[in-house]
């Protein structure tokens, strides 16, 4: 910090982030309000001067969401904040504030050092143009200088390991190199605050491997991360602080592991079940709309404990708007760290497939038994996932609710000892006397 | 290596509610000069990038529409062209015509077409309109070079006047600028606008003296309302400069001045909106 006063910059540098009640309402105006057109705004003007003020109001107030409220905060400098909370909590809402790409529409906030944010893997890039050209633009719009990028010119070249596709126009490359090119733009970028949503959910094993430890780099020199993650075992690797987002409000700012632990009970609003909020579907411009996702025992209770020995039934509640070509409709088992123990669909087997490969407007109930002696003890995560061919996801929730295998009667309960591992399958074993 | 990317200017950032009308902050579009470059760089690469004519189409343009306007109205009407051939006439109004016309209408869609960009990151919004201008500033010096060729074939050649031609570029791209404010900032809230653009610019196209001379508009009143009309001015003077004939004068100034309204209004205009053009796009 050339040429300022000493004091002037310790000042500077007790906090990176200072939120003080911030706040974003937006308006809805319908199922999916992108623009307006001259004709709907004068219509509207007219319809407004014949309304009553007072139903005027209640209009507002319904069609208004507060996508944020009240949320205050301090980042100290060098620290990595992690933020949770479900879909629709308000963490990109959160993260676009704090991008500059929108405005609060209330309170006030604070920035002191230079922001990148990684709000999308790829931003500024353009199809027609090569992989060298593209760095060049993504970087200078992600805000580094051109002499920079040209020093890091080799190193951004070696991290996506793009070499020879370098003078290729982007649109030839796979999504794999495609989005390692676009990570390794952003990883190399080095302002003092550093912004990222979600963006290391891209890519193979291997790849999100190298770019978390890119991120815990990152870290290690000293600027402030804030790291908005679905992935429960990422946060916990790379954050020691975070703060619980719940439809817009800070619901808790703590201790990473404290974080993620209450982040995930709480998620409990109904035990073994979890409902959608209408209004939230409402707003999907997608024909499909979750309703539910039960865990219910062999006796057809809705429960949050199930036996390891036993077996249980997950079900999913869900209304189709129209009629949907494809659609597949899944569940994905993960653990309370974030790995992936299982994805299933509903129509993975192939005959079924074929014979519902369009399904009707309507509502459906569809039901997936998970065997016994398959899970281990513990807590683990359901989510949901449900897609068409070739179309953007419908849903894709790693996180919907939580529940606990009880490992009574389990094999090997004849030990004290806690047994590791997330499954525990009743395998068979043989023993033969050789000598 | 990081310093100079880091500390070069601490920088403070505030985070408040819009309100009211906010400052231009030119000195903010100074320090992303090498975005706006890019931008206008990537704006010039994509475009001819997958055109089998290429660049071609830049020179084949003014030309086609040299040809129709000479043969309607050179021809078949045959209105008076200062003494000029009507070729050149009408060349000369084409070239900030198109310089123009192209800017404006690549403005006015720009921002709706890099709605990815306004909605994931932060850089002055107002680069991305001057980049589709200045991007059209080539365009200009490709279709000038095929008027300089012109010129000399019907045996003409350029005089000292040609040294006005550096700043009508300059004015009739920052008149295109003030216009592509306003409605590429009216088109992130009314998709009407861009389907209304090729109207706009076809009646403004014929409320400039493109095809015909300015002397033919009667005198008096009627040439000072002419005048408020920007592209009058700067299609005079760019005439005059080119060809000579009569010097533009008070209209060249009275445009000026409409030019300086429009682009001061239409600065405002954008900066007031920006802020919530990612919530609305």
């Amino acid at each position: 910090m050339r040429g300022f006063p000493q004091d002037l910059v310790d000042e500077m540098s007790d906090v990176a982030i200072r939120l003080e009640n911030l706040g974003k309402l937006y308006h809805l105006t319908g199922p999916a309000p992108r623009y307006s057109t001259l004709r709907d705004t004068l219509s509207g003007a007219f319809r407004k001067a014949f309304l009553e003020k007072k139903a005027r109001r209640a209009l507002r107030e319904k069609q208004a969401l507060w996508a944020l409220r009240g949320v205050t905060f301090d980042v100290p400098h060098g620290s990595i904040l992690g933020v949770i909370g479900r879909n629709g909590a308000g963490k990109t809402t959160l993260l676009k504030i704090l991008a500059r790409v929108t405005p609060p529409t209330e309170g006030y906030g604070e920035i002191n050092g230079r922001v990148g944010s990684l709000l999308q893997v790829g931003t500024g890039f353009h199809h027609e143009l090569t992989g060298r050209e593209n760095i060049f633009l993504s970087g200078a719009i992600l805000g580094m200088k051109r002499a920079e990028i040209q020093q890091r010119f080799d190193e951004i070249v070696d991290f996506a390991e793009i070499g020879p596709f370098l003078d290729t126009p982007v649109k030839r490359y796979s999504s794999g190199m495609y989005m390692r090119l676009a990570f390794s733009i952003a990883a190399h970028l080095e302002p003092e605050i550093l912004l990222v949503d979600e963006v290391l959910a891209v890519g193979d094993a291997e790849f999100q491997r190298k770019c978390i430890g890119k991120m815990g780099d990152v870290a290690k020199e000293g600027r402030t991360v804030l790291f908005v993650s679905h992935n429960m075992s990422a946060i916990l690797r790379l954050t020691q602080e975070a703060v619980v987002l719940d439809r817009g409000r800070v619901v808790l700012s703590a201790p990473t592991r404290e974080a993620v632990d209450f982040y995930l009970s709480q998620k409990e609003t109904g035990r073994g079940e979890y409902r959608w909020a209408a209004d939230q579907g409402g707003r999907s411009p997608v024909p499909f709309i979750p309703l539910a996702l039960r865990i219910r025992n062999p006796s057809g209770q809705t429960v949050d404990v199930v036996r390891s020995v036993e077996g249980f039934f997950v079900e999913v509640e869900y209304r189709l708007t129209a009629v949907t070509s494809g659609l597949r409709v899944g569940v994905r088992l993960q653990s309370i760290h974030g790995e992936l123990i299982l994805l299933s669909f509903d129509m993975d087997d192939p005959g079924l497939f074929e014979s519902n490969s369009l399904r009707r407007p309507g509502h459906y109930l569809t039901r997936c038994e998970i065997p016994g002696d398959l899970l281990n003890e513990g807590r683990f995560v359901m989510g949901l996932s449900a897609n068409a061919h070739r179309m953007k996801p419908f849903v894709e929730e790693e996180h919907v609710l939580t529940f606990t295998v009880d490992g009574a009667g389990a094999p090997g309960g004849q030990w004290a000892e806690h047994r590791a591992g997330l499954l525990r399958p009743r395998l068979k074993w043989q023993m033969e006397t050789l000598e | 290596m990081a310093e100079g990317f880091l500390k070069n200017e601490p920088v403070k950032t505030y985070l408040r509610p819009l309100e009211g009308w906010a400052a231009l902050e030119i000195q903010e579009l100074w320090r992303y000069q090498e975005v706006i470059y890019l931008l206008t760089w990537r704006d010039i690469k994509v475009r001819y990038k997958q055109a089998a004519l290429g660049l071609t189409w830049v020179i084949l343009q003014p030309l086609l529409v040299m040809v129709i306007l000479s043969v309607v109205f050179g021809h078949l009407a045959r209105l008076p062209s200062d003494g000029a051939p009507y070729p050149l006439f009408t060349f000369s109004g084409i070239l900030p015509w198109q310089l123009f016309h192209t800017g404006v209408q690549r403005a006015s869609i720009s921002l709706v077409g890099n709605a990815n960009l306004l909605t994931r990151v932060y850089f002055p919004r107002l680069s991305i309109p001057l980049a589709t201008v200045l991007s059209s500033i080539l365009d200009f010096f490709f279709s000038f070079l095929v008027f300089l060729g012109l010129m000399m074939f019907y045996g003409d050649f350029p005089t000292w006047r040609f040294l006005g031609v550096p700043l009508l570029i300059v004015l009739t791209s920052l008149t295109a600028l003030g216009v592509g404010l306003w409605l590429s900032a009216l088109n992130v809230q009314y998709r009407d606008v861009q389907h209304a653009i090729p109207f706009i610019l076809q009646a403004w196209m014929f409320a400039s003296p493109v095809a015909y001379s300015a002397q033919m508009v009667p005198h008096g009143i009627w040439q000072v309302l002419y005048g408020l009309n920007p592209m009058v001015g700067m299609i005079q003077g760019f005439r005059w400069s080119l060809l000579g004939g009569p010097p533009p004068g008070a209209a060249l100034g009275l445009s000026v001045l409409a030019m300086l309204i429009l682009l001061v209004s239409g600065m405002f205009y954008f900066k007031r909106m920006e802020r919530t053009f990612a919530d609305i796009i």
